[in-house]
């Protein structure tokens, strides 16, 4: 967890094996500052896990990757643009941001 | 004492199997990296502690595990093994293989229908450690090209002289894909190296790396436009015997070859063998010119001949083999084994090992002449690798 005065503990929850990469047994707490965006979320993320990154967001190009979903407020964010401002529930903690695989294989 | 550690990918894991040299008890260690396709395990030769891993997922991506403990430990090179890292960006990037796109024909290759595709980094096929130096390793990926790391695996840097080769754009994946799936290293001539490509074909340099020539003559592929190509062939595997560099053994889709000259030139050697379609190839560890093979039907069907697991042993450089069955399964079998999942110790007698689709690794402590089963329900066997240590 890193802690920033003026940033808000947005909470993370992760998929079974980036929990088991991160080392972590539930979600995660970041300190980020406003505007809370998925891309201010992810990269808030990877640095205090660098061991995530490349597995959530594609080397290079910085894209979703393929079967990773994004979930606020019981909402679909995997399509909308990295910059656009979380709810306030999720910026402040209330809620969490969810990354789910996809449920795929059969 | 001698001790054997047998390393083993799987699709949903890596196991650590030991033995002491007689080869009759065995502790299987593992899972590691539950759920995730371990593609490759393989220690450096320079200090067996040193193991390298590739771990990959469709969802996740690349992972490169190492450890610095003969397996007992693992962590990705060069990223802090701990909950909460120290402040600051860490300096390495051990998942990160970035194609160098600086120039033509660098950009694209062949794709099924006969256009252009840009080359798309998707998963590390074969991971290759220094024989010198175990900090310096070699990972051949799909989409197929080259990368070295010198750093332990905590940054890698293509060698794009493979892909920069003049044949690069038209190679083409087969229904694999397209992975570099083969790296030998010369132990004579340090700057002389080997790889092979599904279904690009054989490829060596001889300056380090640097510049690359197809190595595919005599090679002949009657399901391609043209069977003798330069390129374009469906190579499985190379094996070679470390004392004697200039001599090639190879599984092609199918066809068994060998080559005298550094793959200068190819002749088939598939002899009296009761199907020439397999993956995997090696050769014994003190016997230049025994080889062995795993014969699989054909290649619209992945298994034994009649249910009958068979490896097959050749003491004359190919041509003519004989079946290995003592011990392995008599009926029923209905399994694959693929082209990294088969590996030989070093001890005075040679061991042979291989692992299958159905999830058993067999070992022969006798150089094939009997066989048992170390472990029989792993998930499908991916690799094979094993360590000799005295």
């Amino acid at each position: 967890m890193s802690e920033r005065a003026d940033a808000s503990q947005v909470r993370v929850a992760l998929p079974y094996h980036l929990r088991n990469l991160a080392l972590v047994d539930g979600d995660v707490l970041l300190a980020v500052a406003a505007p809370v965006t998925l891309r201010s979320v992810l990269d808030a993320l990877e640095a205090c896990y660098p061991m995530l990154r490349g597995t959530i967001r594609e080397y290079g190009t910085g894209q979703r990757r393929a079967f990773l979903r994004f979930f606020a407020c019981a909402e679909d964010w995997s399509l909308a643009s990295p910059d656009a401002e979380l709810p306030e529930a999720v910026a402040t903690g209330k809620e969490p941001l969810l990354i789910l695989g996809a449920i795929a294989g059969g | 004492m001698s001790s054997v550690r047998v390393l083993v990918g799987t699709h949903k894991g890596a196991f650590v199997l030991t033995s002491d040299g007689k080869r009759k008890e065995w502790k299987v260690n593992g899972p590691f990296f539950a759920g995730w396709e371990i593609y490759h395990v393989k220690g450096s030769e320079a200090d067996p502690n040193r193991i390298y891993v590739s771990q990959t997922s469709g969802w996740f991506g690349q992972l490169i595990q190492r450890s610095d403990d003969g397996g007992k430990t693992w962590h990705q090179p060069g990223l802090p093994n701990e909950a909460i890292p120290p402040p600051g960006p860490p300096a390495a990037l051990p998942n990160r293989f970035a194609y160098d796109t600086a120039a033509k024909p660098l950009t694209t290759h062949q794709w099924y229908d006969g256009t252009q595709h840009p080359w798309e980094f998707k998963r590390v096929w074969h991971l290759e450690p220094s024989l010198t130096d175990p900090d310096t390793v070699y990972a051949g990926v799909e989409d197929a090209a080259l990368f070295r790391s010198t750093d332990g695996g905590e940054n890698w840097q293509e060698l794009s002289g493979l892909r920069g080769h003049g044949t690069g754009s038209q190679w083409s994946p087969g229904a694999g894909g397209m992975g570099l799936h083969t790296i030998l290293f010369d132990a004579i001539n340090p700057r002389r190296m080997y790889i092979a490509i599904s279904a690009a074909g054989a490829f060596r340099t001889d300056d380090g790396g640097a510049t690359w020539k197809p190595i595919n003559r005599g090679l002949r592929s009657p399901y391609i436009p043209d069977p003798n190509a330069e390129i374009g062939h469906c190579v499985h595997h190379v094996a070679m015997h470390r004392a004697r560099p200039d001599v090639l053994f190879m599984q092609k889709h199918w066809d068994v070859m060998r080559s005298d000259d550094a793959g200068e030139n190819w002749r088939e050697v598939s002899g009296n063998l009761p199907t020439d379609f397999g993956f995997a190839i090696d050769v014994h560890a003190h016997e230049p010119e025994t080889l062995y093979v795993v014969p699989i039907k054909s290649d619209s069907e992945h298994f034994p001949i009649d249910g009958k697991l068979r490896v097959y042993r050749s003491r004359t450089g190919g041509n003519e083999w004989e079946p290995l069955a003592r011990g392995l399964p008599e009926k029923d079998c209905y399994v694959n084994v693929l082209r990294d999942a088969m590996a030989v110790d070093t001890l005075d007698e040679c061991g042979v090992y291989f692992g299958t689709t159905g999830g058993q690794v067999y070992g022969s402590a006798d150089a094939g002449d009997n066989w048992a089963p170390i472990v029989r329900d792993l998930p499908a066997v991916l690799s094979v690798e094993v360590q000799t240590m005295d």
